[in-house]
């Protein structure tokens, strides 16, 4: 998706920390999610499925192999029926996606979205699959590193 | 229009039980909390608190092992919760009364004992589509187990049980009918005494799964005349991880025992075990000592509050919420029985339960979203998750007023998107 392709990660923390409060911050994920294009009916089924989330979430990731010593490429789409988790995939997304899978690997997930006032939703127990997610991308990195 | 024209609360002192409830003080992101999760755990009522800290401090022992001055009196406290459970549900005998986890392991107990000893290829167990994957899951590993079929009673638009189909899959084959007195996802109560009497006359065993009704409604197993009662000491006041499985005397004596260990024996050799008597022969191991002492504290608690006004008090915020919630345009409750009690069940066009969740979160307000581990409820009106409100008593109006502006602001944040 063009326009959030174009948002890099610093510029995602910058807008985060221009919005002051909790409900603005939480409108603006919504909005992200709202952006969220959409996958293919035929992507979604059991294989994408990320199990561990109240929402309904699949996950279909796209490697470009490694040619000519250049390391593979990993871009997925993803996509929620809750704009909440539609948010976070939008995060994801810009957090990772055209990304190495060393670079994947080197992320530091968790820094980012405690700076992003977000790791609540890494916690296993809040149920939204981010956690579910983020160890998805991690296994798919790490198996074609 | 006015509830308390139907329900009159008036004489349910509801700001004197908040104020055992220490916890209901909390400010939750700067707001009062406003608690309506109740049906997945109520909050402890200051006497409880006290006896778990008290059992610690001047109690604690080993139980019906030792002989000295601690283990005597832990022994006497925790039997005493005995004979105090046994009040509770109107039983005939302290020692029908099992100590257990929750309703979740009472229902294993019973399936895996009584069930798996039982039940034959060709036989059936009726439960119901309202029950809760406690009471569904434990059944279908004993059908799996022994070649019983699983039959499922199928439920209207409404959540109510279709008795008609309870009539017709009730026959001969039928050996065991378990069903919850009232419905965690929906609050419908059943009617049990119908079912328990048809169940008998068909010659079939009936447990039910009581957690939701153990903090609501005044049980009396005797009146009722089931085989089995099941309950968690969590949701009526008491502690986690204690329950009661109560049961018939006579079905308890035939039994062979759920899990073996220490204190389920009357003597062991390597050739061979006789096992203790009731109850102990299902309490293998140290039990949950300071639990089932808060337990019985709980059901003092609860002993002393005046059911009729409570009743009334639970009933006219249910109705309450009811008429509140179904002025929100877009909202859809979820279970509309003629006899419910505390939950309320619902969705909101166009917007996941999960999005509501953290901005209900940010107001003070703690409820339950998603399947509420009903998910044959789920399906059965084709929706992924729900948000459930459930009152207890302690609740007030404001709770529900707090819960209806939280509503609006989510419709507010998500009225752009």
């Amino acid at each position: 998706m063009t326009e959030q392709a174009a948002i890099t990660i610093d510029e995602l923390t910058e807008n985060f920390e221009f919005l002051g409060d909790w409900e603005q911050r939480f409108t603006y994920l919504l909005d992200l999610g709202k952006k969220l294009p959409p996958m293919k009916p035929e992507d979604c089924n059991e294989d994408t499925r990320v199990h561990g989330c109240q929402a309904t979430v699949f996950l279909k990731e796209h490697v470009t192999p490694a040619s000519n010593g250049s390391p593979a490429i990993i871009e997925f789409d993803a996509q929620a029926d809750a704009f909440l988790v539609s948010g976070l995939i939008a995060i994801l997304r810009i957090i990772y996606n055209g990304r190495t899978p060393q670079q994947i690997l080197d992320t530091d997930i968790t820094g980012i979205l405690t700076k992003l006032d977000l790791e609540e939703h890494l916690s296993p127990t809040r149920r939204n699959g981010l956690h579910a997610m983020v160890k998805r991308i991690r296994a798919l990195a790490a198996a074609y590193q | 229009m006015n509830p308390t024209v139907t329900h009159p609360d008036t004489s349910f002192d509801v700001p004197r039980v908040r104020a055992d409830f220490p916890i209901l003080a909390t400010k939750v992101h700067g707001k009062p909390l406003v608690y309506l999760d109740n049906a997945a755990t109520s909050q402890k009522p200051q006497c409880v608190i006290d006896a778990i800290d008290d059992y610690y401090r001047s109690t604690n022992a080993n139980i019906h092992r030792g002989v000295h001055y601690l283990a005597e009196k832990a022994t006497e406290a925790y039997e005493g919760a005995r004979a105090k459970m046994a009040r509770f549900l109107g039983a005939d005998h302290a020692h029908e009364i099992i100590f257990t986890r929750g309703t979740t392991e009472s229902i294993n107990l019973v399936a895996q004992s009584f069930g798996r000893s039982t039940l034959k290829p060709g036989d059936e167990v009726l439960i119901t589509w309202l029950e809760h994957h406690s009471n569904i899951v434990p059944w279908q590993m004993v059908c799996e187990q022994t070649g019983a079929t699983l039959m499922v009673v199928p439920i209207n638009d409404r959540g109510e049980l279709d008795m008609n189909a309870f009539e017709s899959l009730l026959t001969e084959r039928t050996k065991i009918v378990a069903v919850n007195h009232i419905s965690n996802a929906l609050g419908t109560i059943n009617p049990i005494k119908r079912i328990i009497d048809r169940a008998h006359q068909a010659g079939a065993v009936v447990l039910i799964d009581g957690a939701q009704a153990a903090p609501h409604l005044k049980i009396d197993v005797r009146a009722l005349g089931c085989d089995f009662y099941a309950l968690s000491g969590h949701k009526m006041y008491g502690p986690t991880g204690i329950g009661i499985l109560w049961g018939r005397e006579a079905l308890l004596e035939k039994m062979p025992p759920y899990q073996g260990g220490g204190d389920m024996i009357a003597s062991v050799t390597f050739q061979k075990t006789v096992y203790n008597n009731l109850p102990y022969k299902f309490e293998a191991g140290t039990p949950h000592i300071c639990g089932g002492i808060a337990l019985g504290v709980a059901a003092d608690y609860l002993a002393a509050i005046d059911y009729t006004a409570m009743n009334a008090h639970e009933h006219a915020l249910t109705e309450y919420g009811t008429q509140q919630l179904s002025q929100i345009e877009g909202l859809r409750l979820i279970g509309t029985a003629a006899e419910k009690v505390s939950v309320l069940s619902f969705t909101l066009e166009g917007i996941h339960p999960y999005d509501m969740a953290p901005v209900l979160d940010r107001e003070g307000v703690a409820v339950r979203t998603g399947h509420h581990c009903a998910q044959p409820v789920m399906d059965r009106f084709h929706i992924p998750a729900t948000v459930r409100a459930s009152v207890a008593m302690y609740n007030t109006r404001e709770d529900i007023d707090a819960l209806i502006a939280a509503l609006a602001k989510v419709r507010r944040m998500f009225a752009g998107l």
